[in-house]
């Protein structure tokens, strides 16, 4: 069967050499740069949908159409307007997030999350897979760690890590499956993992309907609160899922970088042909890969279940496992990268409340925003055109664009 | 090992003559014994479960003072089927199964009845004396928006781009129908009420083609990978309609999202077909709409010199190239028209059922993205597909007014896991078009 | 149509593909062009058909100068291609491939089926090119979708065919049809520009014939000029790579392989009942043309490609079940033909890819972990031994000449015992320097009491290291010979000059 998709791509993907070439600054500053650039741009245009959106510079905007007489009068009012209705947004959003102890608190709440799923989708994209499964993966490991969570009665830490075992396991076979299709009969991870999704949706549907998974007096789809014995402590005022989080980054980078298991992924991921050609098993590192991949999501279901909602609903996850493939597409698919675009969309997530709260605007705009980030970091081709138009003579452009 | 008879001549592929019968051909026999053994068993449980077979029907529309339900003895329905499915058993155990229409013919037949068998379970016995209704209405609705959808990938893919991103186009265009179909009902005061959606269908098509044109600039101009950008527009595409809904003051919804319904438009003579003749041909435009496209995106692809051309680039772009054709450009073209069939079926969603929610598309994108699959890029198998992913979810909504013998979810999830089934190539085989997801460029 | 090339030179960056080529085809003209594989035919006929742009020189076609923009345009002058790698889509029917980019259509857009049909029935009668216009292309034999291409160039109004090493792929029934086809083309007056290795078919149908070597024109020869010259022409005069090396001291059989067999998985019998003896302390050299069964002969040795019959015992363990990995541990060494396919992963450091199938040992892992110290011992060392230059040991191997790629490769392979050496074009794209290098190193682990298999598609190479020399032509070991045979008749052996007797391999093996 020949793949409907390609397996690796070819803009994104990870530079694998990574970790040890960043000693090597030149060879870096670029890569830095257009990421810069590419979340500049990203803003600007985020800019450009306040504006469009804000009554008043709408307002000053049909004022200008209206009373052409008075263009330059309504042309003020408009910039005033738009720059302000920008600011107050923006400024909101970086308050809401770094802006002071209980905002900083929350951005690394939400980073946590994102960047362990995150660390999933790298992990799998090393190996030479695109996983979309992260939501599903995250979705049944909910449903698994809740169900423990509140189901039994076990003493703290034990419950604790009964909970975070079984995340692991259901994310883990929830990935694993997908590895196991791959490596034995070819269906290509995209469209498993897409399906998977939708199925996880159901599954967990399926189980809150149950009466075991009902929270007593309570008509929403809800299951009872996870026991105290199994939530997350705070370890020295820190969420300790940021903790886990940076520790699973550090995990993947040894994984990758100092292991067996690791080196194997990285060559499979690169040349199968070359990899199976060494005596490697292709199908071995795609069942890995993705089992892997699908208990980092598990082990972000946990920091969700057992540590900020506490209860398993629908929509527990939100968009984590979408979201999460962003973050690894903007990481590199390296661990620090990971961790660090977990950390600015944990942060934007974090601000977006506030932004909502103190200047109207709908967080939703943050999920725009991250989206373009990606593209443009993913067509740096085009990056490098947009900024070079703006700097260098017109003759040029027609070569960027080309 | 496999035995090997060295031919003589030396010639490579001088076929063996089959003396005995081709391994597949076996396999396949017993796949569909191992399969039909099943539905009879599954059958007969089912009548076996039933205390009171009496059930009742109202098959023929909305209940009304005429149309009273019709109670009938669900036991003949039941032991129609088994006797159905037993014949076509025993005719696969014989080896004597047809080929070719003749065993697709067969196939339905089974396929009904195993559905008949199944409501005759799940109705009998109920608690409340519910009736089976009629069950095209609810499955073409949804048809149109999987259909188009389908039909959309089908066109994109068949030209070599993956199109992830039928979702994206699904909730952008559900959104801009709405707003384009309310400001024509509030601004447009000489245009006839009943045309106003058309205004924003034109809206959803326009927004079907806007995402097609940004996957488009970016897998097709800056050879980003096309899964990337396509996962990347869906979520682009909820977060953009989330906000911009977010965006509208209460006071100004009715003018910006409150599409005008599309009417039904009654087709004389097909609609006084007794049983279906309502509930297909008295529809919106939209679904005529379907209707229509089904056999034109066939026509289109597989009839006419662009469609030639589309599934040559889409098949062996570098074979394209070399006869003078310009595969970016071809490409180009068939996103767009595809962006114009998702946009459509995206419209359906606020056209069809009323104001933009957020997420309203909830995941139907991929559906339409399984039925591409399942359809194996076929427009028409794709289609069908996509009907009976349609008429699944119809049936999921029947059954929950019911006490539940048969838990919604599980219906929800079959379209996804035959999907899965499919791409493991445990049923049949699935084949992309080859250069599905590949740049092109030349010197490749 | 008169075809007249002056001085066309195609350069990428400092590489010249095409030095200033001269070439002239006269119309109903057979003019074939010899060259070895990456001496620029390629490059020469992508640029006649619009796939390239020269970089100099000019194009003519009776006696106007052109340039094309893309291949539409060559069409448009009559220039038709029938590529090594068909241009065929699969999954159309004949009479689809026929007419794609030249559609001729009904009222509405419709595509006109049976104005294909008729045309590609009209042409097939004219020429004798025996297709059925409703076959899909997927299901035809090699042989007939070539014709389809030469159909397709035909409708076109194609005065010039290229053919791009044609018989490559084909049977020997389906070449002697090809010529008679060439035939029948030239009686009409196509002239037809024809690319391949075989001297047989040089003297059956050609009228004149050029050579190219690393992107010349090097010489003309007439068909009447005796095999052995062509072969001297087509093998380059012997630059004779001296090899230090003193007689073989043959021991035991090592490997040994009977009646393998091969299919490739479109169903062709690529390897047909090969036998033979590796030995220890020996080189075993396996000459042919590319394309003669040696890829997939060597793939199943290792274990890449289950072998469809046959035994391949080491030690006399059979071992035809092995995969890569058990073949391996096994003490096989293997440098792949194409290096940058399946011999080192290119994003990789030079010291990762110098463990790629070592990482397992205990000297470079302990459990999970990879013990990056003696692995970083390991590559300074390998880096000094084999001479790769290299930046560091971090540099990924991609960034790294051809030369130092390979010895990459060969170092890597030499790190551990080996039983048997399978060395696959161990010095293609290598430059003189490191070839030497390379050829030491393999006489050396001869001499050590490795048995060696070289397969090379440069008779130099093979001269240079075999002690015995096995001649592969059709997926059949045609003979098995000594390395003082002539080159005249290596050549004839090689292009299949001599009638392969079922009885010459089964002398061979016992040779």
């Amino acid at each position: 069967m020949s793949a409907p998709l390609s397996p690796q791509t070819e803009t994104v993907t990870p530079e694998p050499a990574g970790a040890r070439s960043s000693r090597d600054l030149t060879r870096w500053l670029p890569t830095v740069r257009d990421t810069l650039v590419a979340i500049v741009l990203a803003f600007a245009v985020g800019a450009l949908l306040i504006i469009v959106s804000d009554e008043e510079s709408l307002e000053a905007l049909g004022n200008i159409i209206d009373h052409p007489g008075s263009f330059l009068v309504y042309l003020g009012d408009f910039v005033r307007h738009s720059a302000s209705a920008v600011f107050d947004g923006y400024s909101a959003l970086v308050l809401g997030s770094v802006g002071s102890a209980s905002s900083l608190e929350r951005t690394l709440e939400r980073s946590a999350p994102l960047i362990c799923a995150g660390l999933g989708v790298a992990l799998a994209f090393r190996a030479g897979m695109f996983n979309i499964g992260a939501q599903g993966q995250a979705l049944v490991a909910a449903l698994a760690a809740g169900y423990v969570g509140f189901t039994f009665d076990l003493p703290f830490l034990v419950h604790l890590c009964a909970a975070v075992a079984a995340a692991l396991l259901a994310g883990g076979l929830w990935g694993g499956v997908v590895g196991l299709l791959k490596a034995r009969t070819g269906a290509h991870e995209v469209i498993t993992t897409i399906m998977l999704n939708q199925v996880a949706r159901f599954v967990v549907l399926f189980f809150l309907a149950k009466e075991a998974f009902q929270r007593p007096g309570s008509n929403n789809l809800e299951t009872p609160v996870v026991a105290e014995s199994a939530r997350f402590p705070q370890v020295f005022g820190l969420h300790l899922g940021i903790v886990l989080a940076v520790l699973a980054a550090v995990g993947v980078w040894w994984l990758l970088e100092r292991s067996r298991l690791g080196f194997e992924m990285r060559a499979v991921g690169s040349n199968p042909e070359a990899a199976r050609t060494a005596g490697m098993s292709v199908a071995k590192v795609y069942v890995a890969a993705m089992a892997l991949a699908g208990m980092l999501s598990g082990l972000a279901a946990c920091m969700t279940v057992l540590g900020l909602s506490q209860s398993v609903t629908e929509n527990v996850m939100g968009s984590v496992g979408f979201d999460a493939i962003t973050v690894a597409l903007l990481g590199r698919a390296t661990p620090l990268g990971t961790v660090l675009a977990g950390l600015l969309f944990g942060a934007l997530s974090a601000g977006g409340v506030r932004m909502q709260t103190s200047a109207g605007i709908p967080p939703d705009l943050i999920q725009v925003v991250q989206a373009l980030i990606v593209l443009f970091v993913a067509a740096p081709a085009l990056v490098r055109g947009l900024t070079r138009v703006r700097r260098r003579t017109t003759t040029e452009t027609k070569e960027a664009g080309a | 090992m496999s035995t090997l008879v060295t031919d003589p001549t030396g010639r490579p592929d001088a076929p063996a003559e089959p003396q005995v019968r081709d391994r597949a051909d076996v396999r396949r026999q017993v796949k569909l014994v191992v399969v039909l053994a099943l539905l009879v068993a599954v059958e007969i449980w089912f009548k076996l479960e039933i205390t009171d077979p009496e059930v009742s029907h109202l098959l023929k529309g909305p209940r009304s003072a005429e149309n009273q339900p019709v109670f009938f003895d669900g036991s003949y329905v039941s032991w129609g089927a088994v006797a159905i499915t037993a014949v076509a058993l025993l005719l696969a155990v014989l080896n004597r199964y047809p080929r070719g229409a003749g065993g697709v013919l067969l196939a339905v037949l089974v396929g009904a009845s195993f559905y008949g068998s199944f409501l005759m379970w799940a109705y009998a016995d109920s608690a409340l004396p519910i009736a089976i209704t009629n069950p095209l209405g609810g499955t073409l609705l949804v048809a149109t928006y999987l259909v188009l959808g389908a039909l959309a990938g089908v066109v994109c893919e068949r030209a070599g781009v993956v199109n992830i991103a039928i979702e994206g186009q699904f909730i952008m265009a559900a959104f801009f129908a709405s707003v384009f179909c309310s400001l024509a009902v509030a601004s447009l005061g000489g245009l006839p009420l009943f045309w106003t959606p058309v205004v924003g269908m034109v809206g959803g098509a326009l927004a079907g083609v806007l995402v097609a044109a940004l996957l488009g600039f970016f897998a097709l101009r800056y050879q980003v990978d096309q899964v990337v950008v396509g996962v990347v527009l869906v979520t682009f595409g909820y977060g953009l309609t989330s906000f911009l809904r977010g965006q509208i003051p209460g006071d100004q919804a009715a003018r910006l999202n409150r599409p005008y319904q599309l009417e039904n438009v009654e087709i004389p003579g097909l609609a006084d077909i007794p049983y279906i003749g309502q509930a297909m041909f008295n529809q919106t435009l939209l679904v005529y709409l379907m209707y229509l496209a089904i056999p034109g995106v066939w026509f289109l692809l597989f009839q006419t010199r662009w469609g030639l051309r589309v599934r040559s680039v889409g098949e062996h772009p570098k074979a394209a190239d070399t006869v003078g054709i310009d595969v970016i450009r071809v490409r180009w073209q068939a996103l767009l028209l595809g962006g114009v069939l998702a946009g459509l079926g995206g419209s359906a969603f606020t056209l069809s059922t009323g104001a933009f929610t957020s997420q309203m598309s909830a995941g139907l994108g991929f559906i339409a993205l399984a039925a591409v699959i399942m359809g194996r890029w076929h427009p028409i198998y794709a289609a069908l597909a996509a009907i009976a992913f349609a008429f699944l979810r119809n049936l999921r909504d029947q059954l929950s007014i019911l006490d539940e013998k048969v838990p919604g979810e599980l219906i929800s999830m079959l379209p996804y896991l035959a999907t899965i089934i499919a791409v493991a190539g445990l049923v049949g085989r699935v084949r992309a078009p080859a250069a599905s997801g590949q740049h092109y460029s030349k010197g490749d | 149509m008169r075809l007249e090339i002056h001085g066309l030179t195609k350069r990428f960056g400092t590489f010249t593909a095409n030095d200033a080529i001269d070439l002239v085809v006269e119309p109903g003209e057979v003019h074939c062009l010899l060259g070895e594989n990456g001496a620029g035919k390629s490059t020469l006929m992508n640029m006649l058909y619009g796939l390239l742009e020269p970089t100099e020189g000019t194009i003519e076609l009776d006696g106007k100068p052109v340039s094309f923009d893309g291949p539409g345009d060559a069409l448009a002058a009559g220039v038709g291609m029938v590529h090594q790698h068909f241009m065929l889509v699969p999954v159309f029917t004949v009479a689809e491939n026929v007419m794609l980019g030249r559609e001729q259509t009904r009222a509405g857009g419709v595509l006109d089926r049976n104005a294909a049909r008729a045309k590609v029935r009209e042409l097939s009668e004219r020429y004798g090119l025996k297709v059925d216009p409703d076959a899909l292309v997927e299901d035809l034999p090699v042989g007939v979708q070539q014709r389809v291409e030469i159909i397709k160039a035909l409708a076109n109004q194609a005065e010039i065919l290229i053919l791009d090493e044609p018989t490559a792929v084909l049977t020997p029934q389906e070449i002697d049809e090809l010529m008679d086809i060439m035939r029948e083309l030239k009686a009409q007056g196509t002239s037809i520009i024809f690319i391949t290795h075989k001297l047989r078919e040089v003297k059956a149908v050609g009228d004149k014939i050029s050579v190219i070597r690393r992107g010349k024109v090097v010489g003309t020869a007439s068909p009447d000029a005796s095999e052995a010259e062509l072969a001297e022409l087509m093998v380059g005069r012997s630059v004779s790579l001296v090899v230090d090396k003193d007689a073989a001291r043959p021991g035991a059989a090592v490997l040994s392989v009977r009646d393998l067999t091969v299919i490739d998985p479109r169903g062709h019998m690529v390897v047909k009942d090969v036998s033979f003896e590796a030995r220890a302390g020996e080189v075993l050299g396996i000459a042919g043309v590319q394309g003669n069964g040696q890829t997939e002969m060597i793939k199943s040795l290792l274990g890449l490609v289950r072998p469809d019959a046959g035994v391949i015992e080491l030690d006399g363990r059979d071992i035809s079940r092995h995969g890569p990995r058990q073949s391996l541990e096994d003490g096989i060494g293997y440098i792949p033909e194409d290096r940058s396919h399946d011999g080192f992963v290119g994003t990789f450091s030079v010291r990762e890819n110098l463990v790629l199938d070592l990482y397992r040992s205990d000297e470079f892992s302990s459990g999970p972990r990879l013990r990056l110290g003696a692995i970083e011992e390991n590559a300074r060392a390998r880096i000094a031994e084999f001479d790769i230059r290299t930046e560091s040991p971090e540099t990924p191997v991609a960034s790294l000449s051809g030369g130092n790629q390979q010895k990459v490769v060969v170092a890597r392979e030499f790190a551990r015992d080996l039983k048997v050496l399978i060395a696959s074009q161990p010095t293609r794209g290598v430059d003189v320097g490191s070839i030497e290098f390379i050829h030491r190193r393999i006489v050396e682990s001869r001499d050590s009491g490795t048995a060696v298999i070289i397969v090379s598609t440069e008779l130099d190479e093979i001269y240079a290291l075999s002690d015995r020399i096995a001649v592969m032509y059709d997926g059949r070991i045609v003979a098995v010979v000594g390395p003082d045979t002539p080159r005249e008749q290596m050549g004839l052996l090689m292009a299949g000059a001599v009638p392969d007797q079922p009885t010459t391999s089964s002398d061979g093996a016992v040779a």
